[in-house]
């Protein structure tokens, strides 16, 4: 029987690779994610399960940057205020990224740790990749 | 990791970011290299603003309206935040790439260039991707090791890859992108309506006064409006010009960088893709689009690391660092191809972020082994945990 993993157990296991999920920009410039699935992580999680948390990610970020009533409503009162609204105010990108945040970790820490993987949040890396660290799994053996 | 307390200051992340920004208030102000201009508007805007209050204010208030000193300081007001704003923000700056992501790129390129014959110039790094039913080139950064994103661009001033690019401003001292473009239009909006207020008002102060007392005399009493009829004057043009040619830009959801290239003009070229074809819906995108967040987190707390430096003063985290990087070996298996600039300027302390253990710079070090970059210099250090 596969040995299951927890986030904890993850920070002493080794790194055997990282992959790297581009940018889609086919849709523009607003932040989305390909939902290609990469052939290094075949063998380790379903395909259904990895698409569908990027594409709730991707959900996520288009409801940060969603141009609509709320974000103009958010830009004229700054703007009536000279953007100072903003030292105490969250930005509704702002109080998003905070949702994604925890979503990853959620992620991470009910599939992808089990399976010895591990989600980086797209904001570390400038909003560039999804950066997913594959594991040594000890359990089976070395890669 | 040792037990001994080590009392040092802690590193904030602003300090270990490669390019060439200048950083303030322990890293909540960022500012391009050169501030020399910056200085000189502020005090353009200022000296101006002073002596309009100073000398024109009280007879206007008294002979005509308090409402015009009111409306002077409100709009002096927001001309500063708006500058200000604009000055000190993050234009938008993609940090680079660390050095395993660097490496998958380079492996990505090296699979699909296939087989370069020796001595054969390998083809041009450009990635094509449809937008819009319209082919857009993404060029690839050798100084930031990505592919940039559409619409973004490397500012050799400031030495960053810069999202949604603008032009870089000497005025304000820094980069105009997407995080701080719309500050910069309302300064050069604001600014033009505060220099047409104060032109305005100079008039009809002369005028005024002149009744009362003749022309000569009126110089005389208040010197300080031929100096601010002469800076207003000079502004106008400039100034009203960059605010139209602005809001023509925006119209049509274009970067000046984009006007300048020639990008989407011209018979055979693509046209604009993301040009929402109204002016109304192209200026709600420019303007009152989310606020987008910056991704350099400048404040976050760097993980100590006891065999690198820490420089102990705000400056910027300058070139000269690339001299002793922050640990870690880069090794690939794809030889990268030379450029002018140290293949090994790449940060890897920028991406162990705060949440992460302490164990985890090591997961960064890949333990495949690979023969050594044939290009790096023997700068690299490994770090010892």
């Amino acid at each position: 029987m596969a040995e299951t993993h927890s986030l904890q157990d993850l920070r002493q296991a080794a790194v055997a690779s990282k992959v790297f999920v581009q940018r889609d920009y086919t849709s523009g410039t607003i932040c989305k994610f390909q939902t290609k699935f990469p052939a290094e992580l075949e063998s380790r999680i379903d395909k259904q399960q990895f698409e569908e948390t990027i594409q709730t990610l991707n959900n996520l970020y288009a409801e940060a940057e969603k141009l609509g009533g709320r974000s103009y409503l958010e830009g004229c009162l700054a703007c009536l205020t000279a953007y100072t609204i903003f030292l105490c105010m969250e930005t509704h990108y702002e109080k998003v990224l905070k949702k994604i945040a925890k979503y990853i970790q959620e992620q991470n820490e009910k599939i992808y740790a089990p399976l010895g993987l591990l989600l980086t949040d797209p904001i570390e890396r400038g909003l560039r990749v999804v950066e997913i660290t594959i594991f040594e799994d000890r359990s089976i053996g070395s890669r | 990791m040792s037990a001994v307390m080590i009392t040092r200051k802690v590193t904030r992340k602003w300090e270990k970011l490669p390019g060439k920004n200048t950083f303030c208030c322990d890293g909540r102000v960022m500012m391009g290299r050169q501030k020399g201009v910056f200085y000189l508007t502020l005090f353009l805007i200022v000296g101006t603003c002073s002596l309009f209050f100073a000398f024109e204010c009280p007879y206007l208030a008294v002979h005509l309206s308090p409402a015009i000193p009111v409306f002077a300081v409100l709009l002096f007001v927001f001309v500063m935040a708006m500058l200000l704003r604009t000055s000190f923000s993050d234009p938008g700056v993609l940090p680079r790439a660390l050095p395993e992501e660097a490496n998958f790129i380079e492996m990505e390129i090296e699979a699909a260039n296939g087989n370069v014959m020796a001595g054969q110039r390998p083809p041009p790094r450009i990635k094509n991707v449809q937008i819009n039913n319209q082919i857009v080139k993404l060029k690839y950064c050798y100084t930031c090791k990505i592919f940039r994103p559409p619409r973004a661009s490397h500012c050799s001033i400031c030495d960053n890859c810069v999202d949604r690019f603008d032009h870089h401003c000497p005025w304000v001292g820094n980069c105009v992108g997407k995080r701080n473009y719309r500050y910069f239009y309302l300064f050069t909006l604001s600014l033009s309506l505060l220099t047409i207020y104060i032109f305005a008002f100079n008039i009809v102060h002369v005028v005024l006064r002149s009744v009362d007392s003749g022309f000569v005399n009126t110089i005389k009493e208040t010197p300080g409006t031929v100096l601010e009829v002469l800076v207003c004057f000079f502004t106008l043009w400039s100034v009203v010009g960059l605010t139209g040619f602005h809001t023509y830009l925006i119209s049509l959801n274009q970067t000046t960088n984009e006007d300048i290239k020639g990008s989407w003009s011209g018979k055979n070229r693509v046209q604009n893709p993301y040009s929402h074809k109204s002016i109304i819906k192209n200026c709600c995108e420019v303007l009152c689009s989310p606020t987008y967040p910056s991704v350099l987190d400048r404040r976050g707390v760097m993980l100590e690391d006891l065999s690198s430096p820490t420089p102990s003063d705000a400056s910027a985290a300058s070139t000269h660092q690339s001299s002793n990087p922050v640990s870690q070996t880069t090794k690939s298996s794809a030889p990268l191809i030379p450029n002018e600039h140290t293949p090994d300027e790449a940060k890897p302390g920028i991406g162990s972020g705060t949440q992460k253990s302490t164990s985890s710079p090591k997961e960064e070090k890949p333990p495949s082994p690979t023969s050594p970059n044939a290009v790096a210099p023997a700068v690299i250090k490994e770090s010892s945990h």
